[in-house]
């Protein structure tokens, strides 16, 4: 065995990757609940993966053959249907892990300097699944399939000269069509999966550079003992190893919960409209796309004052895209001198609560008609969103702080 | 090209947009064989004629109900010559559309986009009216082009309307002009049968799926007892 490892060693450093990624990663010893995530969010890319690759092997891109392969995989084929709701909750699963692990970033301030890589690679990855669940919702064919495409590309008809040949160059055709269908395939099971992995990698590349963030926010790498190893540091392997399968177990309940008893999960996970084949012909009575989208597109209809130049659907895009553009700039915008919450005074406390209350109120009204006291509700909410973060090179400076320990608590 | 599609969008909107109407609740229940068995033989009676749920096999639907194969072949295919044939309908899509101005739906995931509610609503909502074509109409699903199939069962009922506040016409009762063979309660039964049948229909894979994850929990439960032991045990050190 030695002798092996030896071997791969002279060719390929084996040894050396895993004692600096895992067995001599150092990391805070301090982790709570909300450092689950990260490896929660690996966990479930994993899954997607593998779940993806089994529903590829019996699905078929063709317009005339979506929806029935669909329902052959939940019907004939064996262990079909369990593949293509682990994929399909998968994706509602994955985002709830994704927006814990940005609020965990949020809370104890992990993209503030030297993390501010780890933030831009991760937002990048946040996009991309975007678009990757986007276009994974077409491919079942359903009638909320197709509308919810219909609408969010013809959203880039709003772009002024060019908007009209743009969406019909996204689209390959006049309408939502066979060729969308097999593009948005092509794209779903290779390009952006591919895209996703290689941000995964430079994600955690960056983080193991920088060494992670904790709950004080402070550097364990400031306190080395006589050997060089940090002083509050683990090694991640196996203390965090052994931890976090005691995360994905727990995880994987709440899972398999939804998986085996409430796949449609009241309709937040499995549409009902898209139980009817898509039908370009019938509107959906009100198209609602998946929960995850929910605060962007309420911010999209929020913007509704049409002496804008160039008209309210053009910003409504513009602040819908600005919206998810703010939170690259995180890390510049945030003034205050310490990172985690712990430490932090209470204006900053108060003004994440009303983002986050903003943040759900928005993604809870996307589901609504917009209009009435919604409408007003959602630009008051769109206000608060924005004002959050441009705001917050002010009130952060402003905010008063709690000194920070040098060791972590 | 475009305007037309718009058109022809806000055509189809009401269809969709008739919802909010009460709906009756319905015990849904894929434990009850018996049940799903006695709504498999309503389906294959009444509603295979004319619409397909051609998604369905006939032997999943026997194994899972558990009725014998020989019972199927001889009693419920009407429209398959294999017992592994799917649940087409013998009625041509174009006669179909010619003789209610609309193919008739395919059933097999109707329970999920419409609900087991509104499908036990519907078939208790059927009234006689002299304007329809089909001589039927609809209290949930006003100028529904289907007509009554099962009026044999539950009988010929009038429909009788009152003006509500706002002067519009609004459903008050039924009035029995020619009993069927069941009685209200009877049919109610009937009604909820054919509705878990067409659950069940929906989505064959709950009869495993339910019973699998009680398993599925059972073994992450155990798992996670171990494995919180063993973060435990390499936690103990580190303070």
């Amino acid at each position: 065995m030695e002798k092996l490892m030896s071997w791969i060693d002279d060719r390929f450093p084996l040894t050396q990757v895993w004692e600096e990624h895992m067995a001599k990663y150092y990391a805070p010893k301090n982790f709570n609940f909300w450092y689950f995530f990260g490896s929660l969010a690996i966990l479930m890319l994993v899954m997607q993966i593998i779940t993806g690759i089994f529903l590829t092997m019996h699905y078929k891109p063709d317009a005339e053959l979506a929806f029935t392969s669909v329902e052959y995989i939940m019907r004939d084929v064996p262990w079909g249907w369990l593949m293509r709701y682990m994929h399909a909750i998968g994706a509602s699963m994955f985002f709830i892990v994704i927006y814990l692990h940005m609020f965990r970033a949020m809370i104890y301030g992990s993209y503030r300097a030297p993390r501010e890589l780890i933030w831009i690679f991760g937002m990048v990855i946040f996009i991309a699944l975007m678009a990757e669940s986007f276009m994974g919702y077409l491919l079942p064919w359903g009638n909320m399939s197709f509308w919810g495409a219909q609408v969010i590309i013809s959203l880039f008809g709003a772009i002024p000269y060019v908007g009209d040949g743009l969406v019909e160059w996204l689209r390959g055709d006049y309408v939502i069509s066979d060729a969308t269908l097999n593009r948005f395939f092509a794209f779903h099971v290779a390009a952006v999966p591919l895209v996703l992995v290689i941000l995964v990698f430079l994600h955690i590349v960056a983080l193991h550079k920088v060494g992670s963030n904790n709950p004080d926010g402070i550097e364990i790498k400031k306190n080395k003992g006589a050997d060089g190893i940090p002083l509050d540091g683990i090694p991640f392997h196996p203390y965090y190893t052994v931890k976090d399968i005691v995360g994905v177990i727990v995880f994987l309940m709440v899972f398999s919960a939804i998986v085996f008893f409430a796949p449609e999960l009241g309709g937040w996970f499995l549409e009902a409209d898209n139980f009817t084949p898509a039908d370009p012909l019938s509107t959906p009575s009100h198209i609602v796309p998946l929960w995850y989208f929910t605060p962007y597109y309420s911010i999209l209809r929020a913007v509704t004052w049409e002496w804008l130049p160039g008209g309210a659907k053009l910003w409504g895009v513009i602040a819908m895209f600005a919206s998810l553009i703010v939170l690259f700039f995180l890390p510049w915008l945030d003034r205050s001198p310490v990172k985690s919450i712990r430490y932090r005074g209470g204006i900053f406390k108060v003004a994440l609560t009303i983002f986050i209350l903003a943040f759900l109120g928005l993604g809870w009204l996307g589901t609504q008609p917009a209009e009435g006291l919604n409408l007003l509700l959602a630009q008051i909410g769109m206000f608060l969103y924005f004002g959050f973060f441009l705001l917050m090179p002010i009130y952060t400076s402003l905010d008063s702080t709690k000194p920070v320990p040098e060791r972590l608590t | 090209m475009k305007k037309l599609f718009l058109l022809l969008t806000l055509v189809s909107m009401p269809v969709f947009a008739s919802s909010g109407a009460h709906l009756d609740e319905v015990d849904i229940d894929m434990s009850d064989t018996a049940s799903l068995q006695r709504g498999a033989g309503l389906f294959v009676n009444y509603c295979l004629s004319c619409h397909s749920a051609a998604f369905m096999r006939y032997n999943r639907m026997a194994a899972d109900l558990q009725i014998p194969e020989d019972v199927v072949e001889d009693n419920m295919m009407f429209t398959a010559d294999r017992i592994g044939g799917l649940m087409k309908t013998t009625m041509p899509a174009k006669d179909a559309k010619k003789w209610f101005g609309k193919t008739p739906p395919d059933l097999s995931l109707i329970a999920r986009s419409r609900g087991p509610e509104w499908i036990y609503t519907y078939m208790r909502s059927f009234y006689l009216d002299d304007n329809s074509p089909s001589g039927w109409n609809n209290v949930l699903f006003e100028k529904v082009a289907m007509p009554h199939v099962m009026y044999s069962l539950q009988g010929a009922r009038h429909a009788v309307f009152k003006k509500d506040e706002h002067g519009r016409e609004v459903f008050d009762h039924y009035e029995m002009v020619k009993p069927g063979s069941l009685n209200e309660e009877e049919f109610d039964a009937a009604a909820r049968d054919l509705t878990n049948f067409m659950v069940y229909l929906a989505e064959p894979a709950q009869m495993v799926r339910y019973k699998l994850g009680v398993y599925v929990l059972i073994f992450l439960a155990i798992f996670f007892v171990f494995a919180y032991l063993l973060k435990k045990e390499y936690w103990k050190d580190v303070h």
